[in-house]
């Protein structure tokens, strides 16, 4: 029991960590220059083996290391030192209960894909969150320093206030899933619907015509809530101080805000734990609304049912579970694609708008949305 | 399984240490921390008494206490700031003023 | 195994409830103490079957309550806490006895009063089963708190306002 947990354990800390961080450096870098139009980063080379750049995630890391470990005069030294770490925790530990892959049974062996099945995933991950704040604001406290403390207040206020909205525009999906534990939600994201289907739960016609039946779509969260999905990824993107929603720590104006006094390593860690969060995020995003590890049109059973006469129920289902990481991955991989896209798009917001947004226009969209989602549920629960 | 005896010890516990900080520091933000510490010493002895009998009731008694104490802190944390800008101290012992 | 993990969290939330009251220096450690309190008593919660309870009172404690005390702290940009330690000294330590010996007698009173813990049907203590008691027995307080919430949001605004001349 305890040796499963551990392997699960450490596919995420191979892939997601180990292998995506760097690698994300890179592509942040990349992308940006490739949006530009202009050729990024592809100095750093190994005896003269560079390709396309992609040492420079080593290089930086070995500058990072090899600068002076450095705290503010002044400064509360263990504060300074703990702040980072804080900042690092919630990223890590809201990976733990996201399914990447589904439930297979080899023999009497049932392997479930997430680390921690619990029933109450995604408050989990929301108190996580909220924990977030934590690192922001006592680095800027403790840095002694003007301009890091208004980075701090801005930062907490900025973090709470979209806690509120982020949890709010994932409640028209907690009611048409009926569940807040993230392995089922991606489980019922493995069927389709008929896209007019409405039509005949409304009573208009008898029965669709068969040839109308053709039209389905797969049951993600994205076609069932589409505005709960840009709610919650603009929520989200600003949780984790990401650009457009980088006041907190704006370059131009409070000159890097909490992050001033941090350099060297401790600087490394803000950066990671940041940087950490963009697949995270892409996994929440992917599980809730883009389907987790559900193929579109192709069900478990259907993938299973297809390949065992071929080769055998084990290898079937083994060849079910790879696929459905596969696509798991994937769909991280274009949602980190969407963020960093996002982030070279758009100017930084003021402050002052930024909060706007949340309470006035936010905030009110999703309330909407809610009672729009529950009508509509409960219209149709009680047509049937 | 978890001791019922224990959890509402540990409950006694920190309503104790909730109890001694408010009444002997000076410092207003703590007073009010420590208020909080008894609010939760409260909801430990709640969770612990519903779990005993398997009646939900304890535990919606909580969600009430969260959220009269989020309401005090709000509110109480606004009267700090307010008394800040006025006297420049949080120090209990410099608002005095109706003591005989 | 979950006894041992009962007696880390109450360890924690007592040296965290100790180091929030003994902190005379410096506020914002108090209020870091303080977390860590909440925090292992989320996980206690947890311990006791209280799912849902556990969640909100990390998100809500840990997560917005002691934000709030931080922001205040780094509002007033409180640095140290004057007091005089003499005068002070007699009232912390008679204090402490006293609180420690009614400690003791409360926890004399209640050694051995309890029963065994009811038997529990599944589900107890998880979304479902809190929603359903809270939206049907309760509802009338649930709205209550909604208007209370109200109340004091719309009074911390007025108390914090600079005047408008």
């Amino acid at each position: 029991m305890l040796v499963v947990v551990i392997i699960k354990l450490l596919f995420i800390f191979l892939v997601i960590v180990a292998a995506f961080l760097p690698i994300l450096t890179w592509v942040e870098r990349k992308q940006s220059a490739v949006m530009q139009d202009r050729i990024g980063a592809n100095r750093a080379d190994i005896f003269g083996i560079r390709i396309l750049g992609l040492f420079h995630p080593i290089a930086d890391v070995l500058k990072l290391f090899t600068k002076e470990d450095f705290v503010p005069q002044g400064a509360n030294r263990v504060l300074h030192l703990l702040a980072p770490v804080i900042a690092m925790v919630p990223a890590i530990m809201g990976m733990a209960v996201i399914p990447y892959g589904g439930v297979y049974r080899f023999g009497d062996l049932e392997l479930n894909l997430v680390v921690a099945d619990v029933d109450w995933g995604m408050l989990y991950i929301f108190a996580v969150g909220s924990l977030a704040t934590y690192g922001a604001v006592i680095a800027g406290w403790a840095s002694n320093n003007n301009w890091s403390l208004l980075g701090a207040m801005r930062v907490s206020a900025q973090m709470i206030s979209y806690e509120v909205t982020m949890g709010l525009a994932v409640v028209g999906i907690f009611v048409v899933y009926g569940t807040l534990r993230l392995p089922e939600m991606a489980a019922f994201q493995d069927q389709t619907f008929r896209l007019l289907g409405f039509v005949e739960v409304l009573g208009l016609v008898q029965t669709l015509p068969v040839w109308l039946d053709w039209i389905r779509l797969p049951m993600w969260g994205i076609f069932l809530q589409p505005l709960g999905f840009i709610l919650f990824l603009t929520c989200i993107m600003a949780e984790n101080k990401r650009p457009p929603f980088d006041a907190p720590e704006g370059e131009s104006e409070i000159v890097s805000g909490y992050h001033l006094e941090y350099s060297g390593m401790r600087f490394g860690l803000f950066f990671t734990s940041e940087l950490l969060e963009i697949p995270v995020i892409g996994m929440i995003v992917a599980t809730l609304f883009l389907g987790g590890w559900a193929i579109p049109f192709l069900s478990q059973e259907t993938i299973i049912g297809v390949v065992t006469p071929i080769f055998g129920e084990g290898f079937a289902t083994g060849f079910c579970m790879i696929l459905h990481v596969a696509t798991f991955l994937l769909k991280v991989i274009f949602l980190i694609w969407l963020q960093v896209a996002i982030r070279w798009t758009l100017p930084r917001f003021r402050y002052d708008q930024i909060m706007d947004l949340c309470w006035k226009m936010i905030l009110p969209l999703s309330i909407v949305n809610v009672l729009v989602t529950g009508a509509v549920v409960l219209f149709i629960g009680g047509l049937q | 399984m978890v001791p019922i005896e224990h959890a509402i010890a540990l409950s006694g516990i920190l309503f104790a240490i909730g109890t001694v900080g408010a009444i002997t520091r000076r410092n207003l933000i703590v007073v009010l921390m420590s208020i909080e510490l008894m609010l939760n010493a409260v909801n430990v002895a709640l969770v612990a008494f519903s779990r005993l009998w398997g009646n939900l009731d304890g535990q919606i008694f909580v969600l009430m206490v969260i959220v009269v104490a989020a309401a005090e802190v709000t509110v109480g944390l606004g009267i700090v700031i307010s008394l800040f800008r006025n006297r420049e101290s949080v120090n209990i012992e410099d608002v005095s003023l109706l003591k005989w | 195994m979950s006894l041992l993990f009962f007696y880390l969290f109450a360890a924690i939330a007592i040296a965290g409830a100790l180091g929030m009251v003994l902190n005379t220096r410096n506020t914002v450690a108090a209020a870091l103490s303080l977390v860590l309190t909440m925090v292992s008593l989320g996980g206690v919660y947890v311990l006791l079957e209280a799912y849902l309870i556990g969640a909100l009172q990390i998100l809500i404690y840990a997560g917005a309550i002691v934000v709030l005390f931080l922001f205040v702290v780094m509002l007033m940009n409180l640095r140290q806490e004057e007091f005089s330690p003499q005068r002070q000294r007699v009232t912390k330590i008679a204090g402490a006895v006293i609180g420690f010996l009614v400690l003791l007698q409360f926890l004399q009173l209640i050694h051995g009063a309890f029963g065994e813990p009811a038997a529990i049907i599944e589900g107890f203590g998880g979304y479902r089963q809190v929603g359903a008691v809270l939206f049907t027995d309760y509802v009338l307080a649930f709205e209550a708190t909604s208007l209370l919430l109200l109340a004091a949001m719309v009074g911390a605004v007025i108390l914090a306002k600079r005047k408008i001349d």
